[in-house]
This record gives structure tokens, C-alpha cells and sequence, in this order.
């Protein structure tokens, strides 16, 4: 056994320095579209166009995206047309529309976090990238969150996938389960809005539809740094981001 | 090392006419032969569905085909069935059979070809059709306790039954309903574990594990619970929607899904693709495959509570999802492929530093596997352990990797090539003891081999165009397949004449595997089960779409 132990000694420290300092290695954001200027309101108007979902809206010269129902197809990145511009960050959490102000979960929860996952029709993105919080490049040990395997020890449930129709039931019986205080968490494209599955027979199109959300996080899938600062913001110790949209009214 | 033994049944390669004529020998009036069309080599239309357990039997048993799956069509007025079988090198041959939409029954095969029983027990859920002398319809992917009787959403008449606001939909369980255990003895009970599990890190998938006490005698597992009926909701869709459905229902091989939908739009409209592109395609095939079996392998790790060895996988995994993010654009390989090629081209120089990192993962893995070799307290758990035997693999017609380690010889990259795989060296790994330790090894080869082929590719990347213009000329049917990560990917696909989705089928390695490890897998300690769900590296969010 002592073999192991030296290797992983050997292996040194690969864990982030997020949130101490932002972490800036290449590809652990696949980044996002972000509000883009264009010379002309029909090169916005064509930018716009190319969103196969209707993130992307032209208002003038400028387009500019609902990160809500992204999903990271890429349209928009690489291709003929005039081109949104891409910015690669990670904190995208954030309120929900119908919501205007985040009550994070009390004091003594900052470093201990208990967090139930419930996959509710998922494609396996979102909660690979999940489960990548347990890696040594992310080690969320360290920040004092958890994984639990009972509802009735988890203070956060994390929802991924659109809610399925047989998983519907499931999901709730976990919420129900859940003593309070407890918030609620979506995570990606499909837990906001339905994604590319939508409102159908088998699927809620969102965990809004079922369960109260506090906090959403965009992406298909979101990176897990993203998840992180979800996680963080949950306990208070990181804020939510506040809506493109809401900015550019205040600015 | 790779171990290469005779299989115990050599198949024999045999030629398309061979086939033919057997089939002609056999069943002469029962049959019209035709040349295939689109993807499929030879097409057998049954003038009598009761021809079609004998016929199915033969070629399965007799002719050493291995089972695709069935597709089932509801078109103007009439049922079409049609049943996939490949036979290694030649192709896929397809038994057609043909009804009017009154028949509501038809002939089972699943008592020849056993491989089919969850194909038929999809079909009865979803279309309403039964199989006469199928042992068990019912409660399959519209869970019984949820759904009531008669609702087949995926049949064209009646698009009331999916309606969104139908009372049907939203009900509360049924509390009457209890699932059926067959272990009947003194002090027998079932052990449900799911649909949430491992804190929620497994996806959703249940299992009733029945035992006496010490041992589990038999462990079902309750699928779909991720059932989001891609195909139903890729009906009357344009082809780029579609796509972006075909990429996004299974994400851990969304490339090898993406890629299976293009050439099959591909051989509809007969786009011939870019020599550039058919490489990069194998390049980024290869590069999922890699990355996909580092995250198994950390997998069963993790089930084996070997904690370093699970983290110094999962760096070797976070850094190809890295590297693949570099490069591509996107952790996951999402909006790459299109039909007619690929949506981005990338450059020499990004090229070179895709191949250092995976020179670096191959480093890495070598490493680990020779870590984990001499770990007896790793191998005392992974060997001897959900034995699947050469007989019984190929009976349930086991594919992928877990296949491979029951001395399965099917890979579609060999046996079937597309995109020019016939041109490029490789090596497709076999063992034969078919127990979780054989599984590892496999995992380990075939990365080498995915690593081989991304450099092979690599060196044969000449500067030129990237897709040829996709134009939708007419409707039509084809079929489109990869080698998956987890095993061969068919996605078939009914186009109508305005260019819009009519059928799209999607049959996965996984849905194939499950009914085989419900069946496989008997008799074991309690403990030893997550090692043997992490050794089959199952999805069940491919299997349930």
C-alpha cells in the first residue's frame, strides 16, 4: 500500500487555486457567447439568426444572449456568418428570472455543505462535470462541501436534466425528504428551461415547473469551476451573477 | 499484453452471396432478395411474417451474423419491421417485414435470438404491437406504476396520447403496484438501490437486487428513468435540430452519436465527404474513445475504493477533457459534426499540442496499469468477478468493449468500416475470461489503440476543405453506424419529402449490454456489485434516450 501512498505524494499538488485566485489553465471553460456590438444592425440581425434555440436576440447593432437557453452548440463560434464574441470565464450562476434577491443559506453552513444530486434526465454532461468536482484538480473537500448519499443529511439538492417523466416522482420524494433549510440548485442548459428536449410527454422542460429554484446555472454543460462557483454562491461566500440583461438596464 | 486466443466458435467469414443463396435454399418462395439500399447490403422481405423466427434463427445461429436490433416504422398505413443483423466484413443485412396497421401481433423472435427480447418488449410499450410467445411484455420503459395500459406514444395515430395536458400525464403513483420477484424461498426479499444512488453521481438507472441473504442471486435493474423519447420528439424536425438531439442524449459518446446520425443523412443524400474530413472525424473518434475509457478506468478505481489510483485516473481524464476543450472548443466534442463534414477546421499547431497531451495520457495510463497490475488487493476484487462466458456472450450478443472481454470478436470499425478506418492500423483487443479483470485490460489496450489512431490520423491531415455543402435533394431511408466508446451506435433515419424527420431509431450499445447484465450477472456477494456495474461501464442514459 505504501506504493500508493509515494505515488500520489509524487504526483504533487494539481488542485485550483479558485476561488483564492481565478484559475486561468486552457480548457476548463468551454467560455460563452456574451452581448456583441456589430458594424450594422443586419450583421446583428444575422448573428442572431444563426442560434438554432433563440438566445441570441438583435436589438439594433448589438445581439445579445439568454445564457438560459444556450446550449454551447457553438453556432455562433465558429463559422461564415459575422460571429458573437466568446468570453472564458466560469461564474455564471444566477438568479432566477422571477426572483430579485438571493437569501444564501446561513453562516454555519459556509464550510460544510451537505449536496444530494438527483439526475433527473440527464445526458451525462452535466453530471460528469459534477462528479469532476472530486477530482484532485478541483477537490471540493477542501471548501468544505460534500457529497451525501441521504436526503435527509443534504442541505442543497442539485438538479440535472429536464425532469424526466419517471423520474419526476423521484425527485420530488428527495426534496420532500430534505429537512429545511434546504435550496435548490440548476444546473445546466436542461434543468433551467428544458433544453433541447423541451415541454414533451416525458419531460417538465425545467426544474422550475416542479420545484421551487433559488439559483440557476447556465451552460451545456457548465464547466466544473462553474459548479464550484454555483456551490460557493450558495453558501454566500461567492454572489450570484447578476443577468446581462439587468446590467445593461442599471448601466 | 494482448491475448488473441481462438474464439470458441470461428465464425466464419462469409461472403453477401452466400448468405443470399442459404437464404434462398432455405425459405426460396417465402422470400424476395434485393440488393440493400443506404447502409444496408442485402434485404430479405418476408412475404409471411411466420418465416421469421426460422429465418432470424439462421442467421444468427447458423450464419454467425451478429444481432443489430429492430426498427420498427409505422408508415401510411402499414407496419415496417425491420430487423439489423451484420455479418462481419460483408455488411448489414436487413429482414423486412411488412403489415398492415390493423395487425397488432406479430411472430416473436426472442426465444431464437434472445438478443431481441428488450427490442420487442420497446416495441409493445411504444407502439402498442405485440409478439406472440414473448415470455414478458409490459412495464418496460412506461413504468407501470406510473402509466396506464394503452398508451402507445409513439404511434402516429394518435397524437392526443402525448398531449401535454392529457390527465395521464403528472398522475401520482399507483401505490398498488409491486414489482415481480421470481426468487421464491424461506427468508427471500429484494434490496432496491436507485434510481438515486451514490449520492445522485450514478445516473438514474434502479436495481431490485433479490437475495436469501449473504449472496444476490439476481440483480434486475429498472431502466428509463431518463427516457426523454429522443425519437419521438425528432419527428416532423428538420435534420439540424435532429443533430442537435443526436449529440446531446448521450453525452459521454456524443461525437460517436453525432457522427452516426451524419452518415446516415450522408447516404441519404449522397454527399460524399472531404478526405480531410474523414480523418479528423476518425481523430476526434478516437480522442472521445481515449478519454471516455480514462473515465471508466477511473471508475473502477473508485468501485474498488483504490482512492489514488481513482485520482491519478482522473487527472489523466480532466486533462483530456481539457485538452479536448482546447482544441475543439467544447469539454464534450458538441456541435463539431454536421452533415457533410465538420462545422470548424482546426490548425497544424493545434494539432501538435492535442498529440502532447495525449502522448502525456498514454504516459500516464502505462503508469497506472502497471500500478494497478501489481495490486493483488485491487485484482482480488476485479477477478473471477461478473463473469460473462464466451456461450453466454455471444447468446445475449454482447457488444463493445464488454464484449471484447468475452472473447467477442464485433467491432464495427473492422467489421463494417466507415470513414476510411479499413485504411488504418490498429489492433482490437479480446479476452476471454470475461470477468471484470479481463474488463480492465480491455479498457487499457483499446485507449492505446484510440491513442495509436489519433496519431495515425494526425499524420495523414492534408490541407484542404473541411464539409461539402449539404443539400437536401429527396427523401429517402439509410442507415448509420459507429463504434461507440461503450460499443456500435445505430441511428436510422426515414427522411419525408420535404426534408423533414419521419423515423429516427436510435439503438445503443448500452440498451444491447443491459439486457445482457440482467441476465449475466447472477449470483454474486453484496459487495462485490458496484465493482461489477463499474467493470460493465454501462449508461443508462444512453440505453433510455
Amino acid at each position: 500500500m505504501s506504493f500508493w501512498f509515494w505515488r500520489g505524494l509524487r504526483k504533487g499538488v494539481q488542485t485550483t487555486r479558485y476561488p483564492k485566485a481565478p484559475e486561468s489553465a486552457a480548457g476548463v471553460t468551454p467560455g460563452r457567447p456574451v452581448t456583441t456590438q456589430f458594424p450594422s444592425a443586419h450583421e446583428a440581425a444575422r448573428a442572431a439568426e444563426v442560434c438554432p434555440v433563440g438566445a441570441i436576440t438583435a436589438q439594433n447593432h448589438s445581439a445579445r444572449v439568454n445564457l438560459a437557453l444556450c446550449i454551447h452548440c457553438q453556432r455562433c463560434h465558429f463559422g461564415d456568418e459575422p460571429m458573437m464574441e466568446w468570453r472564458s470565464d466560469y461564474e455564471w450562476t444566477r438568479l432566477p428570472d422571477t426572483k430579485q434577491r438571493y437569501e444564501p443559506l446561513p453562516k454555519a453552513y459556509k464550510r460544510s455543505l451537505h449536496i444530494i444530486v438527483v439526475d433527473a434526465g440527464d445526458c451525462g454532461a452535466c453530471l460528469h462535470e459534477v462528479k469532476q468536482l472530486n477530482n484532485p484538480f478541483y477537490n471540493m473537500h477542501r471548501l468544505g462541501m460534500f457529497f451525501t448519499a441521504t436526503p435527509r443529511a443534504a442541505d442543497l439538492l442539485v438538479v440535472v436534466g429536464p425532469v424526466s417523466e419517471n423520474m419526476r416522482v423521484p425527485l420530488l420524494k428527495t426534496y420532500e425528504a430534505m429537512p429545511n433549510p434546504k435550496k435548490v440548485l440548476a444546473v445546466g442548459a436542461c434543468a433551467i428551461s428544458g433544453g433541447i428536449f423541451g415541454q414533451s410527454f416525458v419531460s417538465a422542460g425545467g426544474v422550475s415547473s416542479i420545484l421551487p429554484v433559488d439559483l440557476e446555472l447556465p451552460g451545456d454543460p457548465p464547466p466544473p469551476l462553474a459548479i464550484l462557483h454555483g456551490l460557493l454562491a450558495v453558501t454566500g461566500r461567492k454572489a450570484p451573477v447578476r443577468h446581462e440583461s439587468a446590467s445593461e438596464r442599471s448601466s | 499484453m494482448i491475448v488473441t486466443p481462438a474464439p470458441p466458435t470461428a465464425p466464419k467469414k462469409l461472403e453477401i452471396e452466400e448468405i443470399a443463396a442459404a437464404v434462398r435454399d432455405r425459405f426460396g418462395p417465402a422470400v424476395l432478395l434485393s440488393r440493400g439500399q443506404r447502409g444496408v447490403v442485402l434485404s430479405v422481405s418476408l412475404l409471411e411474417p411466420t418465416t421469421l423466427p426460422p429465418i432470424s434463427k439462421m442467421l444468427f445461429w447458423d450464419m454467425g451474423c451478429s444481432f443489430g436490433g429492430i426498427v420498427v416504422e409505422e408508415l401510411k398505413g402499414k407496419w415496417r419491421l425491420s430487423y439489423l443483423f451484420l455479418s462481419a466484413g460483408c455488411g448489414w443485412v436487413e429482414v423486412l417485414v411488412e403489415a398492415p396497421s390493423t395487425v397488432s401481433a406479430l411472430p416473436s423472435i426472442s426465444s431464437e435470438v434472445h438478443a431481441a427480447d428488450w427490442h420487442e418488449r420497446e416495441a409493445e410499450d411504444l407502439f402498442g404491437l405485440r409478439f406472440e410467445g414473448h415470455p414478458r411484455l409490459g412495464d418496460f420503459i412506461l413504468h407501470d406504476q406510473m402509466w396506464p395500459e394503452g398508451v402507445a406514444p409513439h404511434r402516429k395515430l394518435h397524437r392526443e396520447l402525448i398531449d401535454v395536458h392529457q390527465e395521464h400525464f403528472r398522475r401520482r403513483p399507483n401505490s398498488e403496484w409491486r414489482p415481480l420477484l421470481v426468487v421464491q424461498d424461506p427468508g427471500a426479499f429484494a434490496m432496491p438501490v436507485g434510481p438515486i444512488y451514490e449520492g445522485g453521481l450514478g445516473q438514474s438507472v434502479h436495481f431490485l437486487l433479490e437475495t436469501v441473504g449473504e449472496d444476490v442471486v439476481r440483480a434486475v435493474p429498472r431502466l428509463f428513468y431518463n427516457f426523454r423519447a429522443v425519437e419521438k420528439i425528432a419527428e416532423e424536425q428538420p435534420v439540424s435540430r435532429v443533430l442537435l438531439l443526436a449529440e446531446r442524449f448521450a453525452a459521454t459518446s456524443s461525437f460517436a452519436h453525432s457522427l452516426a446520425f451524419c452518415l446516415a443523412v450522408e447516404r441519404i443524400s449522397s454527399t460524399q465527404v472531404p478526405a480531410r474530413t474523414k480523418n479528423l472525424r476518425i481523430l476526434l473518434s478516437e480522442l472521445e474513445r481515449l478519454r471516455h475509457h480514462a473515465g471508466a478506468i477511473t471508475g473502477i478505481c473508485e468501485s474498488t475504493a483504490l482512492s489514488v489510483a481513482a485520482s491519478q485516473a482522473a487527472i489523466v481524464e480532466e486533462r483530456l477533457l481539457r485538452a479536448s476543450c482546447q482544441f475543439t472548443g467544447h469539454r464534450y466534442l458538441f456541435g463539431l459534426n454536421t452533415p457533410g463534414g465538420l462545422r470548424r477546421d482546426f490548425s497544424a499547431e493545434s494539432c501538435t499540442e492535442l498529440l502532447k497531451a495525449i502522448d502525456r495520457a498514454v504516459t500516464d495510463l502505462h503508469s497506472l496499469e502497471d500500478g494497478l497490475y501489481f495490486t493483488s488487493s485491487f485484482l482480488d476484487r476485479l477477478e473471477d468477478v461478473g463473469i460473462v462466458d464466451p456461450e453466454k456472450a455471444r447468446d445475449l450478443n454482447f457488444v463493445g468493449p464488454v464484449g471484447r472481454a468475452s472473447a467477442r470478436s464485433g467491432d464495427l470499425r473492422c467489421d463494417c468500416p466507415y470513414e476510411g478506418y479499413e485504411t488504418y492500423q490498429f489492433e482490437v483487443p479480446r479476452e476471454i475470461e470475461g470477468d471484470g479483470y479481463a474488463r480492465l485490460r480491455i479498457l487499457f489496450q483499446e485507449a492505446y489503440q484510440s491513442a495509436r489512431l489519433v496519431l495515425q490520423a494526425a499524420q495523414r491531415l492534408e490541407p484542404g476543405q473541411i464539409s461539402t455543402p449539404y443539400e437536401f435533394l429527396s427523401g429517402g431511408v439509410a442507415l448509420g453506424w459507429v463504434e461507440a466508446p461503450i460499443g456500435p451506435a445505430l441511428h436510422w433515419l426515414r427522411l419525408d419529402a420535404s426534408g423533414l424527420v419521419e423515423r429516427y431509431r436510435v439503438i445503443t450499445a448500452s440498451f444491447n449490454n443491459w439486457l445482457g447484465f440482467r441476465v449475466a450477472v447472477e449470483d454474486f456477494a453484496f459487495q462485490d456489485f458496484p465493482i461489477i456495474l463499474a467493470s460493465f461501464g454501462l449508461s443508462p442514459t444512453e440505453c433510455d434516450r
